[in-house]
């Protein structure tokens, strides 16, 4: 197993740097960039922005520059945002905290609720639960992210609640951990979790419902039954544990989904996250944020798929990776 | 075999899909919504009753007016009340109020306001509409332009997005998932890994990135043309993948070695004896792709880095609904959301009822 992850990590540093050319090819066509902005404002003269060009290397050639780049991206020197006036590390190292807590708890909430919905709308297949579910699935599929955001906003609004944007209310943002705390954060976090987590959930559930359908009427499940078993053994033990596995490869492929999600419910909930600081380093052109941002987006999705490849390994015992 | 024979022949392939597409209810509405909607986008201009530009600085944020019929107990011809704008003394919050004692009855085929363009047309002439004060179907935004008249004419940018992002996205994928299929070696190789390139950055965050090259001077029809070019830019490597899986077992066929053994040149090849084989697959793997760029667009222009004005488009709207206060004093901005949750839909219920009537193993 250790050799297919070694040569997962050897195939994973070609397409890195195809990534980062592109990367930061993308970011070289912008018009303008932060450096260029600075000359608005009358205080600042050219002469100190060329200074600052010629102190980060911005004066050299193009390819000069991305090496230079790469070089120290490799070291795990991201760069100096223009716009924080502080390197990017720490800048990215602060909302990395939330932005995690918020991606794997949304990922946990995802799989509780999906997976026994799946069954549940599998089993009762013309049921009026199921009914219902599906078209919640339906509606979750359909609908944009921000837009299932502006819906909850409105409807907390509109039923006289507060605890809309952000992760806390104002009067708990720099208190220390207390119990009121921990609930006011309750409070906030269920429209995140919804908004971030609603397609994704609605994606694997009618997987869930397909596998179950297809692995339900195969010849072993048949003779389960008919050898006396449990109905309850037959449903977990065969059923679910052989519907389940496909599920774990889709894991892997949701993640770009979920990464797009989380930014984007972000910058409309306004939550202490990576989202809302690319959008404004885009905005402002602050290229070595949005270089980092970028790659690391990217090598964290290939680390998801190659976790995602291991744990079908681990859960289907007809996969070997030697 | 001269003779053009009228009959339909009942065992062709295209005859059974078109059947047992029929038999799929959601299938069949979603495709009768879907021509409604391009419908409407056609006719915008006519069906809007007013320029999707004209600000009207009087009636700010004006809440949707409701249409009556019944006028002192009496069925009467449609009419509107005109709304009169009042300001709390205390907060200085405009609140808008009925006045029933001036109902404004609704016009149909009424000529008002600037011209707009149809098809070379200079016309005037909207559906419906009235000779004095306003109506305002779905209310007014910030500058008091008609809402249903920007979602209307909004929906020509939404829903060609897709269709013309999908169009040069497959013209890519076909074209270098064939070659790539076809020819393997270093070709192969090499396209494969661009591919993979673009498919392993998530995909709002380098959409995000791509679409602030759009320099902000550009004129808006520019602007919209380079937002189609960010999303295929995107969008052909997933297809380009899908169709050299389809390529490299098409390959083997007869047909193929035959052509190639009669010396086709293998471009000719790869569009005219493997694509055709390959049509019905792309066509659903298409339908099912154009939710995707309806969401991007509309995310792109909702972050305020897609469309811009005075163009419209569905995302653009929304995104006056985005800060808190307006969202809860103006609610009837959020009515875009529903062209784009109907659309997308849509095209989901539609792209699977094709899938399926496409699916030959679906007969046993």
């Amino acid at each position: 197993m250790w050799s297919f992850v070694f040569r997962r990590f050897l195939v994973a540093i070609p397409t890195l740097l195809l990534i980062s050319v592109l990367i930061f090819g993308v970011i070289q066509l912008q018009p303008g960039g932060f450096l260029e902005n600075m000359l608005d404002d009358p205080r600042v003269s050219r002469e100190t922005v060329e200074t600052i060009r010629k102190q980060y290397g911005l004066d050299q050639p193009v390819w000069v520059q991305y090496l230079n780049w790469l070089k120290r991206f490799a070291q795990g020197d991201f760069g100096y945002s223009f716009l924080n006036n502080r390197p990017v590390a720490g800048l990215i190292w602060e909302r990395l905290g939330w932005t995690v807590f918020l991606a794997v708890l949304t990922i946990l909430t995802t799989w509780v609720v999906a997976i026994p919905l799946g069954i549940y709308t599998a089993l009762r297949r013309h049921g009026l639960g199921a009914t219902v579910v599906n078209l919640i699935g339906y509606f979750g599929l359909a609908t944009p992210d921000f837009l299932v955001a502006l819906l909850l906003i409105f409807a907390v609004l509109s039923s006289g609640g507060t605890n809309v944007g952000g992760l806390f209310s104002p009067q708990y943002i720099d208190a220390p951990w207390s119990w009121e705390k921990f609930k006011d954060m309750l409070a906030h976090l269920w429209i995140p979790l919804i908004v971030i987590g609603l397609d994704g959930t609605a994606s694997i559930m009618r997987q869930m419902r397909a596998n179950m359908l297809d692995v339900l009427t195969q010849d072993y499940i048949r003779t389960a039954r008919s050898k006396g078993l449990a109905e309850r053994v037959v449903l977990w033990k065969h059923a679910v544990r052989n519907a389940i596995n496909p599920l774990i490869s889709i894991a892997g492929l949701s993640l770009p989904n979920l990464i797009s999600s989380t930014i984007i419910a972000s910058i409309v909930l306004n939550l202490p996250t990576i989202g809302p600081f690319l959008y404004q380093s885009l905005l402002d052109k602050d290229q070595y944020v949005v270089m980092a941002l970028l790659m690391l987006s990217a090598i964290l999705l290939m680390i998801g798929n190659l976790l995602a490849d291991l744990a079908l390994a681990w859960a289907d015992p007809r996969i070997r990776y030697e | 075999m001269s003779r053009r024979t009228p009959r339909i022949d009942r065992n062709s392939p295209l005859y059974l899909a078109w059947r047992r597409f029929l038999k799929n209810k959601p299938g069949v509405i979603s495709a009768g919504v879907l021509a409604i909607l391009y419908l409407i986008a056609l006719f915008a201009g006519f069906l809007a009753p007013y320029n999707p530009t004209t600000q009207h600085p009087d009636a700010v944020y004006q809440p949707p007016q409701r249409v009556h019929i019944f006028r002192e107990g009496r069925l009467v011809r449609p009419f509107v009340y005109q709304l009169v704008k009042k300001r709390d003394p205390v907060t200085f919050i405009a609140s808008y109020q009925e006045d029933t004692t001036r109902p404004t009855p609704i016009r149909f085929f009424i000529r008002q306001g600037d011209p707009y363009s149809f098809f070379g047309i200079k016309t005037n002439l909207h559906l419906f509409g009235v000779s004095e004060g306003y109506f305002f179907p779905l209310g007014t935004d910030q500058f008091g332009r008609d809402l249903l008249s920007r979602m209307l004419v909004g929906s020509q940018v939404s829903l060609t997005v897709g269709v013309i992002g999908v169009a040069i996205s497959f013209a890519i994928g076909i074209l270098l998932g064939g070659i790539s299929g076809y020819f393997g070696g270093w070709i192969d190789t090499v396209i494969q890994r661009t591919t993979e390139v673009l498919l392993s950055i998530p995909r709002l965050p380098i959409l995000m990135a791509l679409s602030t090259v759009i320099p902000a001077s550009w004129p808006s029809t520019y602007v919209y043309l380079g937002i189609i070019a960010v999303l295929s830019f995107i969008g052909w490597a997933g297809l380009a993948r899908v169709v050299r899986g389809q390529v490299l077992a098409a390959r083997e066929i007869d047909y193929v070695t035959a052509a190639r053994a009669i010396g086709a040149p293998n471009l000719w090849i790869i569009l005219r004896h493997i694509t055709p084989n390959l049509t019905s697959y792309l066509i659903v793997t298409a339908t099912l792709a154009l939710p995707g760029y309806i969401i991007g667009e509309s995310a792109l222009s909702f972050l305020g880095l897609g469309i811009k004005e005075p163009m419209a488009s569905w995302g653009l709207l929304l995104k006056d609904a985005q800060n808190f206060q307006a969202l809860s004093l103006y609610p009837w901005l959020l009515a875009p959301g529903v062209l784009i949750f109907v659309s997308v839909l849509a095209y989901n219920f539609f792209g699977d009822a094709l899938r399926d009537a496409a699916d030959v193993r679906s007969i046993d």
